[in-house]
């Protein structure tokens, strides 16, 4: 093996790498908060009783969860803008096509923190004369979030990883960026070398503080 | 003389899953500071009927009235919604057989959460209430741990509290004591025993036949849905008529004391 490894002419294009560092993370916060949101509607529009809002919003979830994310951004892309007669930027078709997949994910997260409470919490604040609200917000919510720490973070984790998906509709994140340094350089393994080694540096500090947490709020 | 109305009356109660019913047209009236024991083999409708008095349940017909709150229940009643349900609820305390304490919060936060949430007395106020309720079940020296560091005496105790914070017109209690080691049972019954003679109308879901016997001024013996017999506590527990009731009765060995 007589491989001439040079990161030299990597370091030189760092400025590019760092454009797709803060597109990679922008987009990993954005679609995770909106995300999130979408996952909370879902699990509790799920609990609710009135089987017209909860059969169609457990189908459409079933879709995007059957679905490679990858797919779903295509379709975004290319097909979605047809469909609706409208034109949907690149970023746009990201940012929606990510937040779907992640928001349905998290749904999920959520729908399982709830059911794992014991059903003798909902009696007692109910016998109390809490309603629905103060019932969540006081004494369901407080302990479904410290279990969901985890997999939500997990969940995060691989939101962040799927942004780099984004590449293939021309947004610039870390990814797409590796791609430019790579054909003007000739240096594909330095460059996709480089690109592991950052997601790994954003990603691993993560991992661990939710373990911190797991373990304290255990 | 004139008649006082009674606490709880329970008019032709039936609840049903689907084609199961599992209890059969009851009424039930309990007097102001009355205390009924539900007794019965499991699966007869003892617990359901306890939970339809505070409607974690929703009867299926009937109504029920609480003091002056009246629920109805049928094809012709719409069914309350759930600022109505709270307020019935916030009338009755209920204790669970499983305590049903919130994990999340410490023993006096507990205790105050009815009033704080639910009443949203000032702070203060609801603090100063939860120590004297503590005190007086005898758990004040733990105010301040969680409830996952006390027996299952000390968190029945305190979920009797966490219920009389709410200053309730009646109590019921499910099992309160099945779940408990035997050792630690009389010190859940004493707290209940106080409550009764100071004039609590309580409803209570018992397997303990002499706390039936010494403590309630009713029995009701149910089985398969139906009320089999009620009458005075001592008479029914000492003497019963019906044949199913002597057959349950028989399991137990009821001391005397």
């Amino acid at each position: 093996m007589s491989y001439q490894w040079d990161f030299g002419l990597v370091w030189h294009y760092a400025p590019l790498l760092g454009t797709g560092i803060e597109y990679t993370l922008g987009l990993t916060v954005v679609t995770s908060v909106i995300g999130m949101v979408i996952g909370t509607c879902l699990a509790l529009c799920q609990q609710s009783r009135m089987w017209f809002i909860s059969v169609p919003l457990g189908m459409v979830s079933e879709v995007f969860r059957c679905t490679p994310s990858l797919v779903q951004l295509i379709w975004c892309y290319y097909a979605l803008p047809i469909v609706l007669g409208i034109t949907l930027s690149p970023m746009s078709a990201a940012l929606l096509a990510l937040s779907i997949y992640g928001g349905v994910f998290y749904g999920e997260i959520f729908r399982a923190g709830l059911r794992s409470i014991d059903p003798g919490q909902w009696d007692g604040a109910r016998a109390l004369g809490m309603t629905s609200w103060t019932m969540m917000r006081r004494v369901i919510l407080p302990q479904v979030l410290r279990r969901m720490v985890g997999p939500m973070v997990s969940q995060t984790v691989l939101q962040l990883k799927n942004t780099s998906l984004v590449s293939v509709v021309t947004v610039p994140d870390l990814v797409y960026q590796g791609q430019m340094v790579a054909s003007a350089t000739y240096r594909p393994l330095e460059v996709y070398t480089t690109i592991a080694i950052l997601y790994f540096l954003i990603l691993f500090p993560l991992t661990q503080l939710s373990r911190l947490l797991e373990r304290r709020w255990a | 003389m004139s008649q006082q109305p009674p606490m709880i009356q329970i008019t032709n109660l039936s609840k049903a899953y689907g084609k199961n019913t599992v209890l059969h047209d009851i009424s039930l009236d309990v007097p102001q500071g009355g205390s009924v024991a539900l007794i019965g083999p499991s699966g007869s409708g003892k617990s359901t009927l306890l939970r339809c008095i505070n409607l974690l349940e929703e009867p299926s017909a009937g109504s029920i009235r609480v003091d002056s709150q009246v629920m109805e229940f049928g094809p012709r009643s719409q069914r309350p919604g759930g600022a109505r349900l709270a307020g019935f609820r916030a009338e009755t305390g209920m204790v669970f057989q499983s305590f049903n304490l919130f994990p999340n919060m410490t023993v006096i936060e507990n205790v105050m959460a009815g009033p704080l949430y639910v009443k949203h007395v000032p702070r203060d106020a609801a603090r100063a209430q939860a120590l004297e309720l503590l005190d007086r079940v005898g758990m004040a020296h733990k105010a301040d741990v969680s409830p996952s560091n006390l027996s299952g005496g000390q968190k029945q105790r305190v979920a009797i509290a966490r219920a009389l914070a709410m200053q309730p017109k009646v109590m019921l209690f499910d099992e309160a004591t099945s779940a408990l080691d035997p050792q630690l049972v009389g010190e859940v019954l004493g707290v209940m025993r106080d409550l009764a003679a100071a004039g609590m109308t309580m409803v209570v879901v018992t397997h303990e036949m002499a706390f039936a016997r010494d403590v309630a001024d009713t029995v009701v013996f149910m089985s398969g849905g139906y009320v089999v017999e009620k009458g005075p506590a001592h008479d029914v527990i000492e003497n019963p008529q019906e044949d199913r009731t002597k057959e349950f009765l028989r399991h137990f060995h009821v001391g005397r004391n």
